[in-house]
């Protein structure tokens, strides 16, 4: 069996749904949801990846690296902000933050 | 000359209202409210209830805490000289327009210009006018010397006489105008000033309550003179006088559309405004607020109450006597009531123990005399009564103002007797306003009542014996409540000890002005019989009445036991009142228990109150509490402005549990958003 476009694809299409659903389901932890933010975005590199390799064209990996180097920003600042939460609010559970209501 | 009549007691008004204002200011600078006394609730219920133990309250006498202001003084002195100005120039006014035929007319400015109304401001004086501003000024300028004295212990007297020189001004504009619609003014002017004046001592709750009666029950009256005005303005098209005199006969035999009634235009113009004068003057079923308005100060009651204002109806009819001549029926009606009134408070005044009560409706009972005279046809007649009715019956008001000041604000008379040692000028002026009330030879009202029974009888009105027999039997009834105030009073043994041991006779101020007006109660008959109901009407009044062309004539050929009855009537009355409070104390008590029920009628006032109370007041306050709590609160509040508002704030607060405040929640909008845009460009757009 060779390994072609469709199964990178699914991989892709895989990873992705685990991240939405890591985002929906999760009731406990907010460092789950930044996971799975990050689930979500190597969902989207693999399909990068995968379609640069198949269309021989080397700016989709190029964009991959870019996507990386944001989700590794993105991911230091959402833990930052978390430490800081954590620190005034003595918790990150899902269930109370819920301040962002009239 | 004219226009210094008129508005001198309006400058007075201004200025002592000016002290007043500041005086209020430099008494409270900060504007907050006065603290009023609490006692002020027992005022009202010591006069409904009669109760002696509370009898001291009945006055402003112990509310002198408060200084008066600055510039009180100022304030009495400047409104009286500048009424005493004012009267002075009256009579010359009087003479000059009466004897010297210089009628005058001035305009003044225009006031209203739309349309076909044309209104101006415009002074009209000729010999009614003429009689009606020297009644006016008189009387005002005694009452506002008079009060100088009654009223020295009220810390608010500059307010009190600013109201006395405006309602003069309003009054005097009544009788200059030139117009309905000026008159208007000038009467709508009279009603408020009289609203003020009763309502003077605000502090007491029937005081208050008092006001407001004359106020709503003179807005009945008004509602039909204003009415008046309209179908005379529809009539003729004009509400100048002039133009209504000279348009009024093309009106005869008219008829107009009177819901869906086709009614003589010209009767039905005069009834209405009749029924202004009604309300005005205190006659039969709208009388009722006069009594009440004995509330106010005594010097009100002899000014408003008895000379001046209300006594405007009956100016008013003799005013517009070219339009009542014309019609037959609407004469009738004004006799009918004229002589309802006369007689009817004729017998509320024979049980009534309040020494006001009895003078106000001896002056209820003396206006209808007056439209018995209208009625008649003999207007200078009426206006002659109205004349010496104003002297005589604010002589008797101000003495017993002054009986009243001497008692320390005690008004009952059943408290009263003896008085006459004590107060022995007080005694000797309401002797002479009794005289004259009665009719007694030579005084002044002897002339007058004799003259309106001769007219109401030799006139051809439906209603003549009916006025006639009416004003005979109210001659007798007037003289025995007339002296049964004077025996009550002054003779018999005093019945409260205390109140008759202080009794003290009021100071100069107050009898200087009694004795002039007991003067004109003796004088004013006499020499102005032949101008007013004698064989001088036609060149004295010339056409500012239209009288009855025959009236004067047939006065003169009426039998002679007629022209007695009344004098025989009078003393009938006294003789009576005699026995009763002076010989045989006892009778009048048991009379009462032998006839309870027609005695509690006439102590009731033929309970008016109570009838009015259960087919006006309390359906109208039926129908105020239905629209207040169905009306406005459940409809325009359930369902008006309120309730919009309402159900925004329902939609809101739903809007608002929308925002969870979940991280969750706002990533699965996010994420449902984004799919269904994705999915629109790529099946809605894509699909293209």
């Amino acid at each position: 069996m060779t390994i072609g476009l469709g199964h990178y694809l699914s991989v892709g299409a895989m990873l992705f749904t685990l991240g939405i659903l890591g985002i929906f389901l999760n009731r406990k932890n907010i460092i789950v949801i930044l996971m799975s933010i990050e689930l979500i975005l190597l969902a989207v590199n693999i399909n990068l990846v995968a379609f640069s390799t198949f269309l021989g064209d080397i700016v989709g990996q190029v964009y991959a690296l870019i996507v990386l180097t944001v989700a590794a920003a993105e991911a230091a600042i959402g833990l930052a902000v978390l430490v800081v939460y954590y620190r005034s609010r003595g918790s990150i559970e899902v269930e109370d933050v819920n301040l962002m209501k009239g | 000359m004219i226009q210094a009549i008129v508005f001198l007691p309006l400058i007075g008004a201004i200025l002592a209202g000016l002290i007043s204002i500041f005086g209020a200011h430099a008494r409270n600078p900060s504007g907050d409210t006065v603290e009023h006394h609490d006692d002020a609730h027992d005022h009202g219920d010591a006069h409904a209830s009669d109760s002696h133990d509370e009898h001291d309250d009945h006055g402003h006498d112990d509310h002198a805490v408060e200084p008066p202001a600055a510039g009180t003084r100022a304030a009495e002195l400047i409104t009286s000289a500048l009424l005493l100005v004012a009267a002075g120039l009256s009579w010359f006014a009087l003479v000059d327009v009466g004897f010297m035929h210089h009628d005058v007319r001035i305009a003044l400015f225009p006031w209203i210009d739309s349309g076909d109304l044309q209104v101006a401001w415009s002074l009209r004086v000729d010999t009614l006018t003429a009689v009606m501003l020297v009644v006016v000024t008189t009387v005002s300028s005694l009452v506002h010397v008079y009060s100088i004295g009654y009223m020295d212990e009220d810390p608010y007297r500059p307010r009190f006489f600013a109201y006395l020189s405006l309602f003069t001004f309003a009054m005097l504009t009544l009788v200059t105008a030139d117009n309905l619609v000026q008159m208007f003014f000038g009467w709508e002017g009279v009603g408020l000033a009289s609203y003020l004046l009763i309502g003077f001592w605000y502090y007491k709750p029937s005081a208050n309550a008092a006001a407001i009666k004359a106020f709503v029950v003179n807005r009945v009256g008004d509602f039909g003179f204003s009415l008046g005005i309209f179908s005379i303005f529809a009539l003729i098209g004009s509400t100048d006088f002039e133009t209504i005199f000279a348009g009024a006969p093309g009106l005869v035999g008219k008829t107009v559309d009177f819901f869906g009634w086709q009614a003589d235009a010209l009767t039905l113009t005069c009834i209405l405004l009749f029924m202004g004068a009604m309300g005005k003057s205190a006659q039969f079923l709208l009388h009722t607020w006069l009594p009440d308005a004995m509330e106010g100060p005594t010097p009100v009651s002899a000014l408003i109450h008895a000379a001046t204002m209300v006594t405007a109806g009956v100016f008013m009819v003799a005013r517009l006597s070219p339009l009542f001549e014309l019609a037959p029926n609407a004469k009738a009606v004004v006799m009918f009531f004229g002589a309802t009134t006369a007689f009817f408070a004729a017998t509320i005044g024979l049980v009534q123990t309040d020494i006001k009560r009895v003078v106000a409706y001896s002056t209820c009972s003396q206006l209808g005399y007056m439209f018995v005279a209208m009625g008649a046809g003999a207007y200078s007649v009426g206006i002659f009564h109205l004349f010496t009715h104003a002297f005589f019956k604010a002589l008797l008001f101000l003495g017993s103002g002054s009986v009243i000041y001497a008692m320390h604000h005690e008004q009952d008379m059943r408290y009263m007797g003896g008085l006459w040692r004590k107060i022995p000028y007080t005694l000797t002026v309401m002797v002479i306003g009794t005289l004259a009330l009665t009719g007694f030879p030579l005084t002044a009202g002897y002339f007058s009542k004799d003259a309106i029974i001769e007219a109401a009888y030799a006139s051809q009105n439906p209603f003549a014996v009916y006025g006639f027999l009416m004003t005979v039997i109210a001659a007798g009834l007037t003289s025995f409540y007339s002296w049964r105030l004077i025996f009550m009073t002054f003779f018999g043994e005093p019945h409260d000890q205390e109140h008759y041991e202080a009794a003290h006779e009021s100071p100069l101020w107050m009898l200087v002005p009694i004795g002039v007006l007991a003067a004109g109660a003796i004088f004013a008959g006499f020499p102005f019989k032949e101008l007013f109901a004698g064989s001088g009407v036609e060149d004295f009044f010339r056409d500012s009445v239209k009288m009855n062309p025959h009236i004067i004539e047939d006065m003169e050929t009426i039998p002679e036991w007629i022209k007695l009855l009344p004098t025989l009537m009078m003393v009938i009355g006294a003789y009576i009142a005699y026995v009763f409070y002076i010989r045989r104390p006892y009778l009048p008590g048991d009379l009462a228990r032998q006839q309870p029920l027609l005695y509690q009628f006439l102590l009731n006032k033929w309970y008016f109150d109570e009838l009015y109370d259960l087919i006006f007041v309390r359906p109208a306050k039926r129908i105020g509490y239905f629209l207040w709590k169905v009306g406005d609160g459940y409809i325009i509040d359930g369902f008006g402005p309120d309730g919009v508002s309402a159900r925004v704030l329902d939609v809101t607060r739903n809007v608002v549990r929308l925002q969870t405040g979940y991280l969750y929640h706002y990533a699965f909008a996010m994420l449902i958003g984004a799919a269904g845009l994705i999915t629109y460009f790529m099946v809605g757009l894509g699909g293209q």
